[in-house]
């Protein structure tokens, strides 16, 4: 593994030194990864979010050896897009990014992930500043049921211990932007329960918008909504995308199509999963590099 | 297709009829039987108690389960009782009170500790041995609590005199702290602990994941998720636990028996050395009891029978609900 | 894709404290010990009760002080419950090290091997225990086991067999009793034999009258205990059966039972060790007599938590060493069962 320079102490001017040493150590995917991703950055979105770079990631649950190798850079202000089929390591590619990973007993990890350049895994670093900074929204709805919808929203400062000036400006702030504000603003004290499938999932986003994370994670936010309420979840994402880094996880290539700036096939062919190919999303789906992506994305498995 | 049938036509479901062959009824019927019978004992029980309990009622008017004296007199025209369980009641329910207080904080820790904070591989382990001291003898308790916690417990009983007596539970008529109902809710807390325990953590790792892991994921401390996520879902299954320790408490006899000096006289200093406690009166009595002072006793064993199921079925009621509700 | 070679990339978990963090643990543990001893010294504090307050005070202070300066605010309560999660779960433990210890430390004392060949006809519970011994009381417990297995492990089997397979329409009731009847204190169950079996059949206090009383105790756990392990029979294997033709009686007693009969073995077991140290219902049902009786339905009998109980209340120092070694043995007796019940069970889950 590359030496880390990056405790939290001293990395804020080593950044860039940093990332130009390991760009050339890193793997021939990672170059292609990152070659993408720095030709398409579009002028202007720079200074929103934060950028978040996976260098090396590899994914272990006991002697499982679930994910290999996956250097990815998800630039300030992109939505990126995994794809590929189930099994194939996106879920917990995403997990290692926030150290959700480290919840399951056996698991274990190699490589680095850094969050405008610091190590979110150094030594010393405070787990729980991460997961403030990258936000996660899951598969399932899981709104507090014991928590009115205005505690739910809140709920991250408290568990946080956040200080906010003016907590209604930020409660209506947070759903005006997950698309739920107009819905529920007449019952901010009503229990979460009462919500339907959809608006929990976007009170879900409100909740994870709160604390004001720079980097956004989604894992299938959509796979257990209804049409209508998938529409109104991807409504959100592109109001999003203005002002964070999202990282979507879904098994749609057309909500993938119709979200996300790059798009990055995971597979697994009987070993662990790997990135196969990164690209800006219009040329994955139209011109893709690699035979296996090709195959994947006009449907010919998966 | 015909459309003849009306639209208020809605043909009446037929009937299953299944008929068991022979040898499938007599297995039912024989299994039917069996399950029956924890019915029929515990009817029996209740019918065969309540029998004495009348008995002692008739002879002794309500005051039995208020008064708070035994006086068994013999003289030449026969024996008179002048018999009450009042102070063996309040007895019961102060020590078991104690017992909670003491010992559901410290099995709620345990509980957190097992399910949340303890490596994999000492945690089958412990719970072995939290399982292991749910089978340790009453009257191991008894003799390790007699010759082992009492000195300690009456010293700590003396040091909360001693600062707290201002308090009027804490408080003591006389300088005697031997054998005192706190004493004997100490035994009784730690003899609670393994079934309070278990219960909560059961009810801990009913926690729906999802839950926990978006309050992880929103930045929170392991104390922060256990307080906003696990506490709201299990708090009234932690009830449950309790109410269920405090039906073992209830009825716990040799252990209490040993550590308490039973007296017939309310008392609710708990750090003096003068307690009761239905369960062990009985015992107590038990030995060269005659007569209407066993029909008594039996009573009293009616009474300590019905408080429990009472408890009992509250607590499984309670914990059975939270338990579905995970799911 | 196997042109990647992997070897040389090593799993770690980053999250797992590190060397020096441990270090750092340590020391803040042995301070705190220190301070502890300095805190008796000069202090009020006295004791080891004192001894045990300071160090958790100043243990819990120093984890304060190191988790609030590396991760700020927020961790001030995250390590009070820590500290006091520790501390709870240390001092629940206390007692099984005690009880263990000074059983062993005192019950060792008392081991002759007069104990395991006489009975107490010939000897008082005062004289040393180089006299008489518990043969009547290790005999009296192994047949009371006997006469309440024999009755309880039919019938709670049983009862779990109605519980599962029948589910007639008294399911939920006698779900219900079972339940209620698991928290009858086992005073009770002592009461309700002695005032109708003792009082009202020809069957007077012995072995059988004792026998009945833990039956009502074992009854429950064993019924529990294998209705969780029916539960476990995969309802495929069922349906496989009785799409056979089988009959439902056929099905239960060739496929479900031996299924699951590792479990209904440790629901036997964990019925035993319940009942093996009951004191409190022998009292009003053996009679406890001090010669051995191997006549389950007539004349007195003993049992181990009987004759321990017994040492106990006489309150001399030859009657308690007696008490000591016999819960030893009877300790042993149980942990044995649980032990085997534990194997047993375990096995099955897997």
């Amino acid at each position: 593994m590359t030496t880390d320079n990056n405790t939290p102490e001293n990395s804020a001017e080593k950044n860039e030194g940093a990332e130009m040493t390991t760009q050339v150590a890193s793997s021939s995917l990672a170059n292609i990864s990152q070659a993408h991703n720095l030709g398409k950055r579009t002028p202007g979105t720079q200074a929103l979010g934060a950028g978040l770079e996976a260098r090396g990631v590899h994914a272990w649950f006991g002697k499982h050896h679930a994910l290999a190798n996956v250097s990815l850079d998800f630039s300030a202000g992109t939505v990126t897009a995994l794809i590929g089929p189930s099994g194939c390591g996106k879920s917990t590619f995403i997990r290692t990014l926030n150290r959700m990973h480290e919840f399951i007993p056996s698991a274990a990890m190699a490589g680095e992930v850094l969050l405008d350049g610091k190590d979110v895994y150094a030594p010393g670093t405070d787990v729980t500043k991460i997961r403030l900074q990258i936000g996660m929204v899951f598969q399932k709805p899981n709104p507090f049921p014991s928590m009115t919808i205005g505690e739910n929203v809140l709920s991250g400062l408290k568990l946080a211990q956040l200080k906010v000036e003016n907590k209604d400006d930020l409660l209506e702030e947070c759903l005006v932007r997950a698309g739920l504000w107009k819905e529920v603003k007449d019952r901010l004290g009503a229990h979460a329960g009462g919500l339907s499938g959809g608006q929990q999932q976007r009170l879900c986003i409100a909740r994870s918008l709160a604390v004001k994370p720079k980097v956004l994670l989604m894992d299938e936010p959509c796979s257990a909504l209804d049409p209508g309420s998938t529409l109104r979840i991807e409504d959100t994402i592109n109001e999003l995308s203005s002002s964070m880094t999202i990282i979507i996880v879904t098994h749609n290539m057309q909500q993938a199509a119709r979200v996300s700036d790059y798009t990055a096939f995971f597979l697994s062919e009987g070993g662990p999963g790997q990135m196969i190919e990164v690209a800006p999303t219009s040329e994955i789906f139209s011109r893709p590099q690699d035979k296996r992506t090709e195959n994947y994305v006009s449907g010919r498995f998966g | 297709m015909s459309t003849t049938l009306d639209a208020g036509h809605v043909p009446a479901p037929r009937e299953l009829t299944t008929n068991p062959r022979t040898s499938d009824k007599i297995f039912r019927g024989v299994v039917t039987g069996f399950g029956m019978t924890a019915l029929l004992i515990l009817t029996l029980i209740g019918l065969f108690l309540s029998i004495r309990g009348i008995q002692t009622i008739h002879m002794q008017g309500f005051g039995f389960l208020t008064r708070s004296n035994w006086e068994v007199v013999q003289t030449d025209a026969g024996t008179t009782y002048n018999l009450g369980v009042g102070a063996m009641l309040l007895g019961t329910v102060l020590i078991s009170i104690i017992a909670l207080v003491i010992g559901v904080p410290l099995s709620v820790a345990l509980a957190l500790f097992l399910t949340f904070y303890a490596p994999a591989r000492i945690k089958t382990f412990l719970v072995s041995v939290v399982d292991l001291m749910a089978a340790f003898p009453s009257v191991l308790y008894g003799l390790w609590g007699f010759f082992v916690l009492m000195p300690l417990a009456t010293y700590w009983g003396k040091l909360l005199f001693k600062y707290l007596n201002w308090i009027p539970i804490f408080d003591a008529p006389q300088y005697f702290f031997e054998r005192s109902p706190f004493i004997a809710g100490v035994v009784l807390a730690i003899m609670i602990i393994p079934i309070v325990t278990s219960v909560a953590r059961e009810v801990f790792a009913q926690t729906p994941l999802d839950r926990i892991q978006a309050a992880y994921a929103l930045g929170a401390t392991k104390w922060g998720v256990i307080k906003t996520v696990v506490f709201p879902f299990g708090n009234s299954g932690l009830i449950g636990g309790a109410m269920l320790g405090l039906g073992r408490a209830f009825g716990e006899t040799v252990a209490v028996y040993s550590v308490l000096n039973i007296v017939f006289k309310v008392n609710i200093h708990i750090l003096y050395g003068s307690g009761g406690n239905v369960a062990s009166m009985i015992i107590q009595k038990w030995g060269e009891s005659t007569g209407g002072e066993t029909t008594a006793l039996l009573a009293a064993g009616f009474i300590l029978f019905l408080l429990t199921l009472l408890v009992n079925l509250g607590a499984n009621f309670i914990v059975r609900n939270t338990l579905k509700s995970g799911k | 894709m196997t042109d990647l070679a992997y070897d040389t990339v090593k799993p770690i978990k980053p999250w797992k404290a590190t060397g020096k963090e441990r270090i750092t643990t340590a020391i803040s543990l042995l301070l705190a010990l220190v301070l502890a001893g300095v805190a008796v010294k000069t202090t009020g504090l006295s004791g080891k009760l004192g001894y045990a307050l300071s160090f958790i005070i100043f243990s819990t202070l120093f984890q304060i002080v190191v988790s609030v300066r590396k991760f700020g605010r927020k961790a001030l309560g995250d390590s009070i419950a820590t500290s006091l999660v520790y501390t709870g779960a240390t001092l629940t433990f206390a007692p099984v090290v005690s009880i263990l210890f000074i059983t062993l430390k005192n019950g060792i004392a008392g081991l002759r091997w007069n104990l395991f060949t006489t009975d107490m006809f010939n000897a008082s519970f005062l004289d040393p225990i180089g006299n008489g011994g518990l043969l009547h009381a290790l005999l009296g417990t192994v047949t009371l086991i006997l006469i309440a297995m024999v009755i309880s492990v039919p019938m709670g089997i049983m009862t779990a067999l109605y519980l599962t397979e029948i589910r007639g329409k008294g399911s939920n009731l006698i779900q219900f009793v079972v339940q209620a009847m698991s928290g009858v204190p086992s005073v009770v169950a002592g009461l309700f034999i002695f005032t109708s079996v003792i009082l009202l059949t020809p069957l007077k206090a012995s072995a059988t009258a004792g026998g009945l009383a833990l039956t009502v105790l074992m009854i429950p756990t064993v019924t529990r205990t294998a209705q969780e392990v029916l539960l476990l029979v995969p309802a495929d294997l069922r349906e496989a059966g009785l799409a056979m033709g089988a009959t439902q009686w056929k099905t239960v007693a060739t496929i479900v039972v031996p299924a699951a009969r590792n479990g209904l073995i440790t629901a036997t077991i964990l019925g035993v060790a319940r009942i093996a140290g009951e004191t409190a219902p022998l009292i009003f049902t053996i009679g406890g007599a001090d010669k051995l009786n191997l006549n389950p339905f007539k004349d007195y009998t003993s049992a181990m938590p009987f004759y321990v109980w017994k040492g106990l209340t006489l309150g001399t120092p030859e009657s308690i060493q007696r008490a000591w070694t016999g819960i030893l043995i009877l300790l042993i007796l149980v942990l044995s069962l649980f032990t085997v019940a534990r194997t047993l069970g375990g096995r099955r889950m897997k």
